[in-house]
């Protein structure tokens, strides 16, 4: 929201219209901190936008008003210029499981997800980690470094995570900027070693 | 963004009065990364039959192109709502897209190598 953060002074370049964009999505659990790395990372200001779900795409959750058809989902997203000519956009994954159709629409031309976790919520990691691969989106995990978190191996993890062999595994720290630039890189890497040799 | 907020913001105004009734934009393309600019003929366009969430958004598009997403932050509308008005917008001719949509099929390797070697650049 442009009156949300006051302080907050970046300004990126107006755009052309003509720039290539990609979409990368953050996703996590609540609290594993999309928001702080979309926050640290965008050029812009971080924007919310919403998507209006009618009751078809809902499922159970109607316990705020009664006789509520639509539910609204905000998600947090932001901008950087990788150069003249090419914009990315990060977008904050709804991970809730009635989100599926929003998560879904934000899913097509995503070029992959970086997935936070936090290791003292991993449990709340696996459904996202269902959501993604439902999508067939592919995707690197990110251990977001909590002070207080416990410290897992990679072995650890990557079992009780059920992570293919080539899934990435690193961690970061979503409130540092070069931390959060490298989990993106190795994203990048991984969906690049995803690409059939043929069309290189 | 006081003018945008202050013309296309009123959040008591349900959706479909918005749009007019309608739930599905005339041309449903507009991913939430599409950029969006001003047309070269939308300065000579008729306005007057505009609602005033059209206007916010060719107010944003005088200044700078945005992405669907964007346009729909600065006019706090939700995403379907934002489509449908720019498809209105794009039927007038007041704005326009320069680059193919969503790309669903198919791996654009290049423009995966171009974002990692944007971020390396950072």
């Amino acid at each position: 929201m442009p009156d949300s953060n006051a302080s907050d002074t970046r300004v990126a370049p107006p755009l052309r219209g003509n720039e290539r964009t990609a979409k990368l999505l953050i996703a996590g659990h609540f609290g594993a901190g999309k928001t702080t790395l979309v926050q640290t990372l965008s050029q812009i200001t971080p924007l919310s936008t919403e998507e209006v779900m009618t009751s078809a795409g809902v499922g159970t959750d109607h316990t705020d008003l009664p006789g509520k058809t639509k539910t609204t989902v905000a998600m947090d997203f932001g901008r950087l210029s990788l150069s003249d000519d090419l914009v990315l956009y990060l977008f904050g994954a709804p991970g809730q499981k009635r989100f599926f159709p929003v998560l879904r629409d934000l899913s097509f031309g995503s070029l992959g997800a970086l997935v936070l976790t936090d290791t003292r919520r991993l449990t709340d990691t696996y459904p996202i980690l269902e959501l993604i691969e439902g999508l067939a989106l592919p995707y690197a995990i990110a251990v977001n470094a909590f002070d207080d978190a416990p410290v897992h191996t990679d072995e650890r993890l990557r079992e009780v995570m059920d992570l293919e062999p080539s899934t990435p595994l690193v961690t970061c720290d979503a409130r540092d900027r070069r931390s959060s630039t490298d989990a993106l890189i190795v994203l990048m890497r991984h969906l690049l070693s995803l690409a059939p040799e043929a069309s290189r | 963004m006081n003018g945008p907020r202050a013309s296309g913001g009123d959040r008591l105004v349900r959706a479909y009065v918005v749009t007019g009734g309608r739930t599905a934009a005339a041309r449903n393309h507009f991913d939430h990364i599409t950029l969006i600019s001003l047309s070269a003929s939308s300065p000579q366009l008729d306005r007057t039959r505009l609602t005033p969430e059209h206007r916010g958004a060719l107010d944003l598009l005088s200044v700078s192109a945005y992405s669907v997403a964007e346009l729909g932050a600065h006019l706090v509308l939700p995403l379907s709502v934002m489509r449908i008005l720019l498809a209105d917008l794009m039927e007038s001719g007041h704005i326009t897209t320069q680059r193919q949509i969503t790309q669903t099929t198919g791996l654009d390797i290049k423009l995966l190598e171009d974002v990692l070697a944007g971020l390396q650049r950072l």
